[in-house]
């Protein structure tokens, strides 16, 4: 590197001539060493403090309970996997990630089918006004829901069935979906369709078989979100869920409702609830990011 | 072929134009029927219900009061305006701090650098954890005995502290756990307003020997106004219905004093541990109105900043 001189190495000097010295041009701004440091270090702290309680939880369910007493044992100890052959093991936990994952998977699929449309018209014809219609969803209470729907759904003896989570999580879904798609329809340039009109396809056409194809990376993002704050939802499912059909946060909800807890079993059961969304995250980061920003940055 | 075929296809054509010019309320209107339907008579339902002194079960006779239950409610202090005041100070402790921390954390992550996606990573995870598994890991952190929290404050020679079980460090403490959950989302809008961001305003505000300092408050804030209402907007929503996470935690009521029992955890356990649905319906509108105004104010602030 010492005998490469690079153009930016020379560039303090040709600055000078072509400028005041006073006003040197530079494209980052100057950064002392302490600075650089200091950033290190707050990028380090940063990264410890969102990561180390997570760490903790999955320390915690691999170690037996007398360890999880033992301060002295907080790092080293000897890992057992016996937390988590009690937590599979017993009540049918199997069957609430099944549950979990169905009504997350279904609720997501029919929002897709109804939100997709109507994300779409929302945005071509400006609809500002029903689409605040469907954002309702978002900013009403839950439990101001609940008390009727409960009402409604047991007359129908719907409540405990699948049917109902799915429907109630399609509440959740179905406006991330729509507020995520209209920001993407939005800043979509409507040449294509146009271009597909003039070939003769129907305004209908148009958006099943250009605009839909195009916007497959605008609804995975939906969908992963969708996906995500479904599987995580509590409220609804703690109400409405039936024994044979409880999700998994209601499923470590009822782990410390009853008996003492124990305290290696409920790390691993929240373990596994929050293992598969947390690989979902890793391996879609980039869709996560853009549809949590969805509409955030055009103002 | 063409002749026979061609009643059926004008047929067709019939309903595809049809389906064509009304396309508009055609893809809308099925989100919206469901959004209404589950919404619309729910509510009515609930001002209904706001009225009359129905508990017990749904099915049982209730009667006409009228506001009675609002003047029951309004003069509550005991339960409903403490819960009132929980809520503003949880939601507004919580934005705050979420707010502050996120445009650090922002601005730290703004210009490229090593390692970038590693701490991009880290800051994803908190926010996708489900909370209730969330509100678990930090009761065993929290645990006044066992927990982590009070090991780490000994090694400091600080005494130990009853973090969520007790009374009056608990809401601080739930505020706590909310701040680590959700400050990332914070950061994640603000660093995408920042990297939207034209260069050239900084550039000027620089060569015209304006500091770091200077141009952050009169450029960089300015400039992402949009965005930061947009956030504060989001995250007050969620906060202000905050329900897992204190569920999770303190279980029924908040706790046994109640110590985080706000509006949202008021009113459910007035609806399924009490059953007491008039008085929870009441509270329940009030609450609604409350984010309501709370969302009225916002977009107005944010329609006078985008002019």
């Amino acid at each position: 590197m010492s005998s490469v001189v690079t153009p930016k190495m020379l560039r303090p000097g040709a600055e000078t001539a072509a400028r005041p010295p006073q006003q040197p041009r530079r494209k980052k701004p100057f950064k002392s060493r302490a600075y650089k440091v200091f950033r290190v270090v707050a990028l380090i702290v940063i990264v410890v403090s969102f990561l180390a309680p997570l760490a903790w939880m999955l320390l915690a369910s691999l170690k037996t309970n007398v360890d999880i007493y033992d301060a002295s044992k907080t790092l080293i100890f000897e890992p057992t996997t016996a937390n988590y052959e009690t937590v599979l093991g017993r009540n049918n936990y199997l069957s609430f990630v099944f549950n979990s994952f169905w009504v997350a998977f279904a609720s997501t699929a029919l929002s897709l089918i109804i939100g997709v449309p109507a994300a779409y018209s929302m945005s071509r014809f400006a609809m500002r006004r029903s689409a605040l219609v469907v954002l309702m969803a978002r900013i009403i209470p839950g439990v101001s829901l609940l008390v009727p729907w409960y009402y409604v759904f047991s007359n129908m003896s719907m409540v405990g069935g699948y049917s109902v989570l799915i429907l109630s999580h399609m509440f959740v879904a179905l406006p991330l979906i729509v507020y995520i798609l209209m920001s993407y329809y939005d800043s979509m340039p409507l040449e294509l369709e146009e271009a597909a009109r003039v070939d003769g396809l129907t305004h209908i056409g148009a958006f099943l078989k250009v605009t839909l194809p195009l916007s497959m990376a605008g609804i995975a993002t939906a969908s992963i979100l969708a996906f995500i704050f479904s599987w995580n939802n509590f409220m609804f499912a703690l109400v409405l869920s039936g024994a044979d059909t409880k999700t998994l946060p209601v499923a470590i909800f009822n782990f410390v409702a009853y008996a003492s807890i124990d305290w290696g079993g409920l790390m691993a059961a929240s373990v596994v609830v929050t293992i598969p969304i947390m690989v979902i995250a890793l391996f879609t980061q980039k869709y996560i990011v853009s549809g949590l920003t969805a509409g955030a940055t055009k103002g | 072929m063409t002749v026979a075929s061609l009643p059926q296809k004008s047929a067709w054509k019939a309903y595809s134009d049809w389906a064509n010019d009304h396309r508009k309320w055609l893809f809308a209107a099925p989100a919206m029927a469901f959004v209404a339907i589950l919404i619309i008579f729910p509510l009515a339902w609930t001002l209904y219900l706001s009225l009359t002194d129905a508990s017990g079960s749904v099915r049982a006779e209730s009667e006409f009061i009228g506001f009675a239950n609002y003047a029951e409610v309004l003069t509550d202090t005991e339960r409903f305006w403490p819960a009132v005041a929980r809520t503003f100070i949880f939601t507004g402790a919580a934005l705050l701090v979420q707010m502050v921390l996120g445009m650090c954390i922002a601005l730290l992550l703004w210009r490229p650098f090593k390692g970038e996606k590693w701490v991009r990573v880290a800051i994803l995870l908190p926010l996708v954890a489900t909370p209730v598994a969330v509100g678990m890991m930090w009761r065993l952190i929290f645990d006044p005995n066992i927990g982590f929290a009070n090991q780490a404050l000994a090694w400091f020679g600080i005494p130990a502290q009853p973090w969520l079980s007790g009374q009056d460090t608990a809401l601080a403490t739930v505020i706590f756990i909310d701040i680590w959950q959700w400050t990332p989302m914070v950061v994640i809008i603000l660093l995408a307003g920042l990297t939207s961001l034209s260069e050239e305003p900084d550039e000027a505000a620089r060569i015209d020997g304006a500091n770091a300092w200077q141009r952050f408050k009169f450029i960089t804030v300015p400039l992402m106004m949009p965005t930061i209402i947009v956030a504060i907007l989001l995250r007050s929503i969620d906060a202000l219905k905050t329900f897992d996470l204190l569920y999770a935690t303190k279980g029924r009521g908040g706790g046994s004093f109640h110590e985080v029992e706000t509006l949202n955890v008021y009113a459910y356990g007035l609806s399924f541990d009490y059953n007491d649905y008039g008085l929870s319906s009441t509270v329940l509108i009030i609450f609604f109105l409350i984010i309501i105004g709370c969302m009225w104010v916002l977009t107005r602030r944010r329609k006078d900043v985008q002019k």
